[in-house]
């Protein structure tokens, strides 16, 4: 903890430098994964492609993709720009089958009631379906924070600086409490930010609470 | 700059002897099937114990997802930098990193096997039982055979993170496909890194195929056949069991 003690402003630097790391994919992944999640879910015959596609990207290692990107983007190997886009790639990945799955849930009881009520096309959309879904997307949504932050730390190993540095350093000098200084603060941040999209989601869904209640 | 790589892949000088691709590529494999293997004995049969009999399912659902948040990279040289002192030269680097390979790999076999076992139909279980089945037919006869695709999906993605992190390990100074991405790295040498990724990339991508064929033979067809569900993302069933706790 003396690294904390005699470098606060490096550690403060990487600790903003890693949120905005593991949170930016994420968003991007949700906004990129709606519209194709809701394909896959209105048009039965597209799921099995969509998701089978998804799967297979999930599959690549993350260091690996790290280094590919620059011969795909034509970035610089040291660019955040590479981890941005390989950590929105796979959130992406996992949140199409999450929207898709979420909005298959919604019973199609729910939906005809809804119709009857008057609600037609994206306003149904807006207003019921996706409402409902809410659990369900949340849950992938903490999966695929939680999971980035630790993966944002191996970008370390390509010298993108975060958390991840508080390891290399750590093993460079050969100090076990630098490294586990990184753990805690990586371990920390995961904990703070799955606890706010569990809030957020509880926000969101009031109905659920009252249901419980009775 | 992509040409490069691929004459990188293409030069025959680089499969052969001990930094080559063919040797290096055996090394990963190693590594990873032996933590595998660890992996297997510890999950499965704990996870069929509590589904089957329901004993500790909150604690696992908990630290299941705990372990997710831990990040891979600082575990891996956290535990080196700690212990590699106090082991053998032989297992110094390798001892260490196989732990934490095998910490890695559990969670999801675990949390699989035991979601499979507790998702069987209350119906199938409890005709079972009506025939006189004892606890272990139950297990075996009904709960395992009906639970085979989740736990197979769970292997899955636990070979896959055992695979990623396995190139990480190359880092605290282990062989495998990570070599040739960290050694690149430092010598500057983007074809070598950018070759070394592809490999563990097309490395990952096949063994996941392998497995997925696998699956589609070893699951009884009762269970696939025309009343397929799709198997559920591993990652996605814990998180929604930990939602039900």
């Amino acid at each position: 903890m003396n690294y904390l003690k005699n470098n606060p402003d490096n550690v403060a630097q990487w600790f903003f430098a890693h949120l905005w790391l593991s949170v930016l994919p994420v968003v991007v992944g949700l906004v990129v994964a709606l519209p194709i999640g809701w394909i896959a879910s209105r048009y039965k015959w597209s799921y099995p492609p969509i998701t089978n596609l998804a799967g297979l990207l999930y599959t690549i290692p993350s260091l690996a993709l790290f280094i590919i990107m620059p011969s795909i983007l034509g970035t610089k190997i040291l660019s955040p720009v590479n981890m941005v886009v390989a950590l929105s790639v796979y959130s992406v990945a996992l949140l199409v089958r999450v929207v898709a799955d979420g909005l298959n849930s919604v019973a199609p009881d729910v939906r005809a009631a809804a119709t009857a009520m008057g609600f037609t096309g994206f306003s149904r959309f807006l207003k019921v379906d996706l409402p409902i879904a809410v659990p369900v997307i949340t849950a992938g949504l903490r999966v695929a924070t939680v999971s980035n932050v630790s993966l944002v730390s191996i970008g370390a190993l390509i010298g993108v600086p975060q958390l991840g540095s508080l390891f290399t350093t750590g093993f460079g000098r050969y100090i076990p409490g630098i490294v586990l200084l990184g753990v805690i603060l990586c371990l920390l941040l995961a904990l703070v930010l799955d606890g706010l999209i569990l809030l957020g989601s509880r926000m969101l869904t009031p109905w659920q609470r009252a249901v419980a209640k009775r | 700059m992509i040409g490069n790589v691929f004459d990188w892949l293409a030069d025959g000088s680089h499969w052969s002897g001990e930094d080559g691709i063919t040797n290096r590529l055996i090394e990963h494999l190693q590594y990873s099937f032996g933590a595998l293997v660890f992996v297997l004995i510890i999950g499965i049969p704990l996870g069929l114990f509590i589904g089957h009999t329901g004993k500790g399912a909150v604690a696992i659902a908990g630290s299941a997802n705990a372990l997710r948040a831990l990040p891979t990279f600082g575990l891996l040289v956290y535990v080196v930098i700690q212990f590699s002192g106090d082991l053998p030269a032989d297992w110094a680097y390798l001892g260490p990193s196989l732990f934490v390979l095998v910490v890695l790999g559990v969670p999801a076999v675990l949390s699989n096997t035991y979601a499979g076992v507790q998702n069987v139909d209350p119906a199938a279980r409890d005709a079972a039982r009506g025939m006189g089945m004892t606890g272990w037919q139950v297990l075996w006869r009904v709960e395992v055979p009906n639970a085979l695709p989740l736990i197979l999906s769970g292997v899955r993605s636990s070979m896959l993170q055992i695979i990623a992190t396995a190139t990480v390990a190359a880092y605290v100074t282990l062989g495998g496909l990570g070599r040739f991405m960290i050694d690149g790295l430092s010598q500057q040498d983007y074809a070598q890194m950018a070759g070394g990724a592809i490999l563990v990339a097309v490395l990952a991508v096949a063994l996941d195929l392998v497995m997925a064929v696998a699956q589609r033979y070893v699951v009884s067809r009762g269970i696939t056949g025309r009343y397929a569900r799709p198997a559920p993302n591993a990652d996605v069933v814990a998180a929604e069991s930990r939602l039900e706790v």
